[in-house]
Order: C-alpha cells, then sequence, then structure tokens
C-alpha cells in the first residue's frame, strides 16, 4: 500500500486542525524563553558599542559596579574561558561571533560588556553608567565601499558564478533587450520575541532555556565553546516567537551563559528591540544588474544576472540573490554572477528566503519590464518562457504545478482583461490602479531528523522528536503526521518536541522541517507499526495471523488485513497477548542524494497584486493580493495558508516599507526600533488571499512534501513592484518604494 | 537604575510649585517622555504626575461659543466627542490620524503640543545635536534627512515638530493657556513653538515649570465646520508621521471663499501657519487654480534642508489636496482611514467603520 493511500483514510492529513498550542497563546501560558525566572536568576544587560569600527578605549566599570543592584560586570579581562576561539565556525551554519574576546569593535552594536545585577533596571542603568570611550576608526557600509572582490562562494556555499549557454549570443541575437539595476535595502531580523536565554549551570551541567531553530545544532556550538559534553546541555525551546533564520545558533546569548559561568547563578539575558540591529544577523543590502534577452515572439534568449552585495569585514554570507534566475525561466542561456564589498556590519546571515526573496524582486521586475518590451501580457509572457526543465541543468522537475496557480490566482484575482500599458485603471476615487504579477519558488530542501515513535499497552501512542515551533504551526502539524504514523486519533498521541533531550529533529530552516522531522515521525512510527505487525502475524491466536503477504494496515488503533478490514485487533489486545508494554519504532529522515541528482525539487507559485496609487501624492497601499502556491502535500491547510499569508506581507513590506536606515558616516543603524523600522500594518494589508494548489510529488521525499515556510516572500515584492508600474507608470528599481519616486510625475 | 524623584501633586498651584526645581519633567502619558528617558536623550531628576490633578481633563464649551480643551483631555476622548468632532471635524480627523489607536487612547492634549521632535540623532545620545545638546552641532546635515524641514529651518536644527493634531489648532487661532509661578498667561498657539534659530533648545515658549493647564479654540473656528479637512501623506496607511500634511478650513458663502484657513504639518519646527496663502484665497472661487496658487504661496520661501526637496512639491499638493477637500464639503461621517488618500477603503471587504 502506497503511504498516500494510507494516508488518506481516518488520517487528520490534509486537515484544517487548529492549532494544539493556541489555547496556551492566548491565555498567556505557553512559556516562552525569557519568562523563566529560576530562583536565585540575575538579569544581565549588554552593553553595545555605538561605533562601528576601532577599539573601547575606556569603560567606567567602576561606576557599574558601584551601582546600586549590579553585581558584576563581564568585560574581556573577566569573561569566563571559553574552549573555542569565538571566531571558530567548526558547527555548521555558524558565525564568528563576539564575546567579549578582545577591545575590538567590528561593527555598531556589538557586545562590548555584560552588566549582571539583582534587577532588570539596575542591570541597565549600569550598562549606561560604563559611558564608554572609544578609538575610533573611519568606516565603509555600503554596496560602494572599496575592494570589491569575487567570492568563491555564496549563500551556503552555491558556487558564486554559473553559466548555461552563451548568454552574449543570447543578447546579440535577441530582438528586445533590457539591461536595469535594481537595489534592496539593508533589512534586520525583527521577530516579535528578541533573542533571549535564561541559562543556568550546575557544575558542569548547563540548562538552557532559549529560543532556537537547531536544539541539536545549538546544542553542539554550546559544547564546542564550553568544552562541555552535548548531552549536559539542556535546551528547553518550547515556543519561538519567530526565528526567521536568526535563531538557528546560539547567537549573542552565549554572553548569557558567560554571564551566568562568571557569577554563579543563573541569569536571563534579553536583547532590546534596538539590540536585535546590531549581533543577530541580517540580510545584506544588494545592487543587482540584470540583462534579458527576448526574441520578436517574447522567447527569453538569455538571463545575465549579476549580484553585488555586502559582507562583514570578518566573515563571509554572501546573499545569493542570482540563484533565482537558474530555476525559474526557460532561457537558452543563462549567467549569475557576483562580486561583494565588505563592510563594518555585524555578518548577515540567514532571512527568510534569502537569495531567493531578494532575488525575486530583480527577476520578477526585469521580466515585467521585458514583457513591456515585448507588448506582451505579463502572465501570458511567463507562460511563454514556462521552465519544463530546471533551465540551468536540464533536469525534469520532480513536480511543478506551475501552471495551475497562474491559472487560479489569475482566475480568483480576476486577472482578465488588464490593460497592457499603465496609467489606465482608476477607482472611483480617482485613485491609480495597477496589477502587477510575480513568480514565486523556493526549493524544497531536506537537512536530517530523526524521531522516535512508542505504541503502548493501553492504546495510546507517543512520539518524540526535537522538533521547533516557531509560530508556524509545528505542534500541530507534527502531532498530525505522528498521529497518522501510528494509526491513531491525534489525542490518542503524546507528541513530545521543543527540548534537546529528545531525538534530534534536524533544524527549523531552508522551509524544509515538515518534510525532514515529518519523515522522520512518519518513518518511525512505521517502524512500530511494522514491528507491531510482525507480532501480530506470527501468532497463532491473532485474527491477523499469517496475513503477512496480503498486508495489515493501522487503522482507528488496530491493525487490520487489507483485503478485509473486518478482520483486526486492537493494538492494546496484540501487546498484552505478547506481555508487552510497548513496542518502539525509530525513524530518520535526510536529503537523498539520487533524487536530488535526477529532479530538480521546487515549490512554485504566482502572486497577484492590486495596488492604488494617489496621483498626486504618491502614496501606495496594496489593497488586493491573492498568492496561488504549489507546495506537495499540504499537512494542515490553516497553517500552510498563514505561512503563505505571512511570507506575503513581509513582502509587501520589502517592496514598500522596510529597510535599515544606516548613517553612512558611523554605521549605526539610525532608525532600530519598530515605530520607525516600518513594516506593514493591519492597514496596509486589507485583503490578503493564498489558494492552495493541489500537487502530488512522488520523488521530492517519502511525504510528497516541499515546504511553505518561505515561498511567499519571494513574487509577492516584485508583483508589487510591477503593480506600482502598471498603476503609474513609473518603474521604481530602488526599494523600498519611496515617496520621492513620484514627486516628479 | 535610573533614579529620578516621583511627585504626584494635588493641585495646579503644587504642581507648579515642585515644577520650581531645575531638572524637574511634567509626566503626562509618558508616552513620549518615558521613551525617551529609557534612551537616556530625558534624564529629569523630578517626576511631576499629572494625572491626578483635578480639572484639567474637561472639554468645555464657554459661554460665547469658544471650547477649552484641559491639557490631560486624552486624544481618543477629545476626537470621540460628537460634540467636539461636530464643531471641529479637522481637528477630529487630524488627531485620528495620529499614532495607534492604543497611543492616542493614553497620550494627552498637553504631551502632544510638547513632544519632542522624532529626528532620529536628536534620539540617538551618540550623535551631535543642537537641541539635545546646546553647541554640539547637527548630525542631521549630511545624515538621510529626507523627512527633515523645509521651512524655518537653519543650520542649527533642521528638525521638524511632529504633531498632526496642532496643525488644524494652529490653523483654527487656538490659544494655549499657561500656568507658572508667575501666574497666568495666554499665548496664540502660533507663537507657542519656537524655529530653531540659533537656539534650537528652546523649543516653545513656556519658560521652566510653566504647566499648560489648556487649549482653546475660540468660537469663530466652528465657523468652518462645514468645510474643514486634514490631509495627511504617511509612508504607511496607518501608524506613521506625516511626511507632509494639511488643515485646510474655508468659510465659503455665493461661491466664494469669505475667509480660508491653512496650515501645514511636517515642514518645520512648529506647525506651520499659511496665512498669505490663506489671505490669496479670500475673495476667490474655491477651485483648483486658488488652491495652486495659494499653495505657491504657501511654500513660496521653502527650500530643502537636505535630501529633502521633494518634500517641498509634496507640501504643496497635500496644501491642495486638503482645501479641495475642504470646498468639497465635510463628510458626515470621518472617513474610515482619517486624512489618508485611502479614505474610502474602496477594495478593502470585510472592514466597517473607523479602522485606524
Ligand atoms: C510610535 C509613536 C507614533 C506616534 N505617531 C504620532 C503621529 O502620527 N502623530 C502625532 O501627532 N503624534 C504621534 N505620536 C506622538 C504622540 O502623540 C505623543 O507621544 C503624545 O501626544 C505625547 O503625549 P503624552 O501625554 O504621552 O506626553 P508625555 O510623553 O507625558 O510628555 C511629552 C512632553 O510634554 C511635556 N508635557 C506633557 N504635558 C505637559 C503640560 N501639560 N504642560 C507642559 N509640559 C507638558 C512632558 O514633560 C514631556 O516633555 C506618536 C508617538 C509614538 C510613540
Ligand atoms: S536637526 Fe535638530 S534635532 Fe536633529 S540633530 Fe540637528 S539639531 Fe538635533
Amino acid at each position: 500500500m502506497s503511504d498516500v493511500q494510507r494516508m488518506r483514510h481516518g488520517s487528520s492529513i490534509g486537515l484544517p486542525v487548529t492549532r494544539r498550542d493556541g489555547h496556551d497563546k492566548v491565555t498567556g501560558q505557553a512559556r516562552f524563553a525569557a519568562d523563566n525566572h529560576p530562583t536565585g536568576m540575575l538579569y544581565a544587560v549588554l552593553a553595545t558599542s555605538r561605533i562601528a569600527r576601532g577599539r573601547v578605549a575606556f569603560l567606567d566599570v567602576a561606576a557599574a559596579r558601584a551601582h546600586v543592584g549590579v553585581v558584576e560586570v563581564m568585560v574581556p579581562g573577566n569573561r569566563p574561558a571559553l574552549a573555542i576561539h569565538p571566531d571558530d565556525k567548526s558547527v555548521p551554519f555558524s558565525f564568528k561571533m563576539d564575546l567579549l574576546q578582545d577591545d575590538r569593535v567590528r561593527y555598531a552594536g556589538q557586545s562590548i560588556a555584560v552588566v549582571i545585577a539583582e534587577t532588570l533596571e539596575a542591570a541597565t542603568e549600569g550598562a549606561a553608567l560604563l559611558a564608554p570611550r572609544y578609538a575610533a576608526e573611519a568606516v565603509e557600509v555600503t554596496l560602494d565601499a572599496p575592494g570589491a572582490f569575487v567570492p568563491e562562494t555564496v549563500g551556503v556555499g552555491a558556487p558564486a558564478e554559473q553559466r548555461h549557454g552563451d548568454v552574449e549570443a543570447g543578447l546579440d541575437h535577441a530582438a528586445h533587450r533590457i539591461e536595469t539595476t535594481y537595489e534592496t535595502p539593508l533589512q534586520f531580523h525583527n521577530a516579535m520575541e528578541p533573542h533571549g536565554i535564561v541559562a543556568a549551570w550546575d557544575g558542569d551541567a548547563l540548562s538552557i532555556d532559549m529560543p532556537t531553530q537547531g536544539l541539536a545544532l545549538t546544542q553542539m556550538r554550546i559544547a564546542a565553546f564550553f568544552g562541555i559534553r552535548m548531552e549536559d546541555i539542556h535546551i528547553r525551546s518550547p515556543f519561538i516567537g519567530g526565528g526567521f533564520g536568526s535563531k538557528l545558533l546560539a547567537g549573542p546569548q552565549v554572553l548569557g551563559i558567560l554571564a551566568a559561568k562568571l557569577v554563579g547563578r543563573p541569569v536571563k539575558l534579553v536583547l532590546t528591540r534596538a539590540q536585535m540591529y546590531g549581533p543577530v544577523t541580517h540580510r545584506s543590502a544588494t545592487r543587482q544588474s540584470l540583462r534579458l534577452g527576448a526574441a520578436a515572439d517574447g522567447q527569453l534568449t538569455a538571463i545575465d544576472h549579476h549580484v553585488r552585495t555586502a559582507t562583514s569585514r570578518h566573515d563571509d554570507f554572501l546573499e545569493p540573490s542570482g540563484g533565482i534566475s537558474h530555476s525559474l525561466y526557460a532561457s537558452p542561456a543563462i549567467a549569475t554572477t557576483a562580486d561583494a564589498v565588505r563592510l563594518d556590519t555585524g555578518t548577515p546571515g540567514f532571512m527568510r528566503g534569502p537569495g531567493e526573496a531578494s532575488g525575486s524582486i530583480a527577476l520578477e521586475s526585469a521580466m515585467d519590464e521585458m514583457a513591456a518590451a515585448c507588448g506582451i501580457d505579463p502572465l501570458e509572457f511567463r507562460l511563454r518562457n514556462y521552465a519544463e526543465v530546471e533551465p540551468i541543468t536540464g533536469k525534469p522537475f520532480s513536480s511543478k504545478a506551475l501552471r495551475d496557480c497562474y491559472a487560479q490566482g489569475a482566475t480568483t484575482f480576476g486577472w482578465a482583461g488588464r490593460p497592457l500599458a499603465p496609467r489606465q485603471m482608476r477607482d472611483a476615487d480617482g485613485l491609480l490602479v495597477g496589477w502587477g504579477l510575480g513568480t514565486a519558488i523556493f526549493p524544497a530542501m531536506m537537512f536530517q531528523a530523526e524521531a522516535r515513535a512508542v505504541l503502548r499497552r493501553d492504546g495510546t501512542g507517543l512520539v518524540e522528536a526535537g522538533i521547533h515551533d516557531m509560530g508556524q504551526g509545528a505542534w500541530t502539524a507534527f502531532a498530525q503526521i505522528a498521529a497518522d504514523s501510528l494509526g491513531l486519533d491525534i489525542d490518542q498521541v503524546e507528541f513530545r518536541g521543543g527540548r534537546s533531550d529528545l531525538p534530534n529533529a534536524g533544524i527549523a530552516g531552508g522551509s524544509g522541517h515538515t518534510a525532514t522531522a515529518g519523515g522522520a515521525i512518519h518513518a518511525a512510527g512505521g517502524q512500530a507499526i511494522a514491528r507491531l505487525t510482525e507480532l501480530a502475524v506470527a501468532d497463532p491466536r491473532s485474527p491477523l495471523f499469517g496475513a503477512g503477504n496480503v498486508g495489515v494496515v493501522a487503522r482507528d488503533g488496530r491493525l487490520v488485513r487489507w483485503d478485509d478490514e473486518s478482520r483486526g485487533e486492537t493494538y492494546g489486545d496484540i501487546l498484552a497477548r505478547a506481555g508487552l508494554d510497548m513496542v518502539e519504532g525509530q525513524g530518520s529522515a535526510a536529503a537523498d542524494q539520487a533524487t536530488a541528482e535526477q529532479y530538480s525539487l521546487h515549490a512554485h507559485g504566482a502572486v497577484f497584486a492590486e495596488v492604488k496609487v494617489d496621483p498626486e501624492l504618491g502614496q501606495v497601499r496594496v489593497t488586493r493580493l491573492v498568492g496561488a502556491f504549489a507546495a506537495g502535500r499540504i499537512i494542515n491547510p490553516r497553517m500552510v495558508r498563514s505561512q503563505y499569508y505571512g511570507g506575503m506581507i513581509w513582502g509587501l513590506s520589502f517592496a514598500l516599507h522596510e529597510h535599515a536606515a544606516m548613517d553612512v558616516r558611523t554605521g549605526r543603524v539610525m532608525n532600530a526600533d519598530l515605530a520607525e523600522y516600518r513594516v506593514p500594518v493591519n492597514a496596509d494589508v486589507p485583503s490578503v488571499e493564498a489558494i492552495l494548489v493541489e500537487e502530488e510529488d512522488p520523488h521530492v521525499n517519502a511525504l510528497g512534501i516541499k515546504g511553505v515556510g518561505e515561498i511567499g516572500i519571494t513574487g509577492t515584492a516584485g508583483a508589487i513592484a510591477n503593480a506600482v508600474w502598471h498603476a503609474t507608470g513609473v518603474r521604481v528599481r530602488k526599494f523600498p518604494i519611496a515617496l520621492e519616486a513620484f514627486s516628479g510625475a | 537604575m535610573n533614579r529620578f524623584e516621583y511627585i504626584r501633586p494635588r493641585s495646579v498651584a503644587e504642581a507648579v510649585a515642585a515644577a520650581a526645581i531645575p531638572g524637574s519633567a511634567y509626566l503626562a502619558a509618558g508616552t513620549n517622555l518615558l521613551d525617551l528617558m529609557k534612551i537616556g536623550v530625558a534624564r529629569p531628576g523630578r517626576l511631576i504626575d499629572l494625572n491626578h490633578l483635578p480639572g484639567l481633563d474637561a472639554i468645555e464649551t464657554l459661554p460665547g461659543g469658544a471650547v477649552r480643551i484641559g491639557a490631560q483631555v486624552r486624544n481618543a476622548e477629545l476626537a470621540h466627542d460628537p460634540e467636539f468632532a461636530r464643531r471641529f471635524p479637522a481637528v477630529a480627523e487630524a488627531l485620528l490620524s495620529g499614532a495607534s489607536a492604543q497611543l492616542r487612547n493614553a497620550a494627552t492634549v498637553g504631551g502632544n503640543l510638547m513632544q519632542r521632535t522624532r529626528c532620529a540623532w536628536f534620539q540617538d545620545t551618540a550623535s551631535a545635536c543642537n537641541r539635545r545638546e546646546p553647541g554640539t552641532g547637527c548630525d542631521a546635515l549630511g545624515g538621510e534627512n529626507r523627512m527633515h524641514a523645509v521651512l524655518g529651518w537653519s543650520e542649527h536644527c533642521i528638525a521638524t515638530h511632529p504633531s498632526d493634531f496642532c496643525v488644524p489648532l494652529v490653523a483654527l487661532d487656538a490659544v494655549v493657556e499657561i500656568e507658572g509661578a508667575g501666574g497666568r498667561r495666554d499665548i496664540p498657539l502660533a507663537d507657542f513653538h519656537l524655529l530653531p534659530g540659533t537656539t534650537p533648545e528652546r523649543e516653545s515658549v513656556l519658560a521652566p515649570g510653566e504647566l499648560v493647564i489648556a487649549v482653546r479654540l475660540p468660537a469663530e473656528a466652528a465657523g468652518f465646520a462645514a468645510h474643514a479637512r486634514y490631509a495627511k501623506l504617511r509612508e504607511r496607511t496607518s501608524y506613521a508621521f506625516a511626511v507632509v500634511s494639511a488643515a485646510a478650513g474655508l468659510r465659503i458663502a455665493n461661491g466664494r471663499i469669505v475667509e480660508a484657513r491653512l496650515a501645514l504639518g511636517g515642514v518645520a519646527a512648529k506647525p506651520w501657519r499659511a496665512e498669505a496663502a490663506e489671505a490669496s484665497l479670500a475673495g476667490a472661487a474655491p477651485d483648483a487654480d486658488a488652491f495652486r496658487r495659494a499653495a505657491e504661496i504657501a511654500m513660496a520661501e521653502a527650500k530643502p534642508s537636505g535630501d529633502n526637496a521633494f518634500k517641498i512639491e509634496l507640501a504643496r499638493r497635500i496644501a491642495i489636496r486638503a482645501l479641495t477637500q475642504a470646498a468639497a464639503g465635510t463628510p458626515d461621517r470621518l472617513p474610515a482611514l482619517p486624512a489618508s488618500s485611502f479614505a474610502s477603503n474602496a477594495g478593502a471587504p470585510n472592514m466597517g467603520g473607523l479602522h485606524v
């Protein structure tokens, strides 16, 4: 029997089960890291650098220490020793860190001391009393900094340069050519929950409450720093108030662990909102130059996508914006190249759709410009350049329902009849109206995960996996998969996750958590059922005796014959007869190299945007967003829809709002708060719809899941930019789109 | 902790007496002051809490029709007072276009007048700022200063006053009632805030320790009720300060403007009354030409203080918008998105009344 058949029978998979943690969250009972207060706990507050490059010349430690309530001030001189240097990067996905190793300052907002006190207020004032003096050096913080270099890799080990076909020839022969440059801004992580930790040492054992997207990686990183065993580190991360790539590993929270070690008491450290604009990674600015060629009929002849980006002076992360051009549109010639500058900023990192988000806005804008140059409707233009195989590799897609996404999105949105020329539509109030389209795409990734499943004699199940709930609904979706794998009702299964003492469920990142950890859970449950089946079919007293050849299926707490469901018995009966309290299964899941070599694995989508623009004032509002996405099997449509909404709203933010205003003279972010670092408010998102397009993928992984966490941000920003052009006739190539763009219009 | 004295006076006289000590600050809702204290921009030694003073929270209609608004009246309370909103619709619209519902529920009339600039360098104690620390310089010059002033600025300071509320108030000849050690005085709002000149640290005419106890709108201000609007350009649909804004009031008879009021926000260190523009409208037909001319006059003296030349044109356009909307007549109900380009909310399903 195929998995698919089993899942469709009596399972909650595919049903919009409500959040299992919803009640706890709305009643305030969900305990986030910073809600913990072990006895004797002290408060730690970071003192951060106001300069972006240079040295800390003086800290008034005496003044801070003298302040009532201050217990200790941690500076490079008294910071407990670490087993490895903070710049060590031996753990996957890690970056060089600033853990008070010396007096150097590498970016504004870097930690330069930690004040530990009896109260948060005392620690805060103590940090202010440090009144640092600096030896400052001149800074570079823009993409025009000198010393541009060509990196070998971008993102996580992707080649910085990729070519297929002859781009110059493709451009030479093109009937239409466009050459444009798009700029995307510096963006910072602003999850609702800032990075925090409550750390308590007990000898060499460490107990931690901390939000993390990667329990085992974090454990590994901390073990390396402190020279202790992974199993002596216990991390609880039941709820994460948003991670988006910034909470993969221990960040500045390591300073909280050091502080706890220094004072020998539990310590809580929580970053302020302003402190989020430094050490927790960010999305670097990009400047993307696109050259597209198209034949007279609108067939692309070449895509050339060059990305200028930036990394820190001391470490490497290059936003891989060109990657999107490899897989999206058919073109006989594709080239992606990159160069970068080194800046006096923190190191950039993973931020929802790293590469795809910033690359998509440029590619989708360029595609729209080309559609206009060819005089073709943007949807028709994309269909003419529909990639039947992955353009850069020639591999088939494991599945690709993008045509359905275009069709369903267009119908729901009402795309038909869109005038080709811009500035043709107005609403009753005289506002300019425009419609735009963007294609969404995101790779279906898998990492590594393990899980354990148990069937108990009382007929209930237990499933354990160190999964991570970032608000995306992991508690719910994994419980659904767990129950399905055991053939039990969801309420009959105890599900444990969010802790480091459970099987390693990998990371919640790369939109691959459900596929990977879900695959492991599925396998673990399958093995428990298989063990139970072995017991039954080998036992002459069982109605299933000898049914091994026909097949046995798990259903509602019973094993039944595949060919005759009336013949079967309960799990409890099987275990009781065997004299067992339980059977256990273990499962794991990982990326399958063979599949990845054979197929291109991607989720797809189409996002349609309507904007209204005030013709005199240039204020833009996105009045409608419709996204249609195909991402393989959907475990829980309610959660998935929310992921799409969130992604699309971030796309809106990308197009219209978000940007860090860095003072280029000092390297300080001048809008480091949520009043001035603009993200959309409710009134900016009057209508957003997500359509779940059916797609069955027999290849991508055991569960047929492609992942939905990041794709929504792709496509959307471009769709909005294109709608703005359609409304106004003004093509804005610098994001976020600002009022200045229209003041001459 | 940052230690300060906290005083809860029981009368205005007690409050004013308590404030005689240098380093004192009045605490209204604290939506601005407490933020500034947390980031080290304000470090008062003594907070004098106005929240328990009797008599500062009333909206009274005085004999003759003037209205007197106590300094502690909350922004939301005033905007939602039906009689007030009927007589002074542009003021209500301006109030509801500001901040967020939560902030408006707390923020006070006095606090809104006295709120500090949102200039990023003013808020960053590591930057030079003449307004915060006289004589240190102005780091906004040469920074990303697209939101800064285009009127009335000096090379010592290019900050703007961020209030929406003050813009229609100044257009309507509001008067500020002040109580201090030296007794009571009234100051027209137009003269209340100071342009920076060489002393940007002096933001208003209040002497140290003086308390705003009320704002008065004269009876004549209600004469514009039929044609009064506030228009605000912002960078998201709600919860953003004005890039530029304008309050307009017209008295129209027989197809002619009898009297016009026009003030601009977001352009200067004070709410900017455009009296010459108003004069140009008197006797004119309320049409596009007249409004364009008035807007030109209003911005005639404007000059960019940095990357903000675009604001000059936008200020003209927002003035035209407010005048045009005022001429069209005050709507019976405040739009769902007050002062917004997207007031009618067309295309937005499931949205009932006020959504701000
Ligand atoms: C995120 C954010 C967005 C905002 N957006 C807007 C907006 O769009 N438009 C807008 O207009 N405003 C906006 N505001 C500003 C808000 O309206 C002000 O914070 C508020 O009006 C201040 O009122 P308060 O009562 O809290 O004053 P407080 O913070 O208590 O006081 C502010 C200052 O006024 C002084 N003060 C207060 N009362 C008196 C008095 N009676 N006499 C003398 N001095 C006094 C205080 O000493 C202090 O210096 C925003 C604020 C925030 C935080
Ligand atoms: S503009 Fe004014 S408030 Fe801003 S930094 Fe300059 S002096 Fe200070």
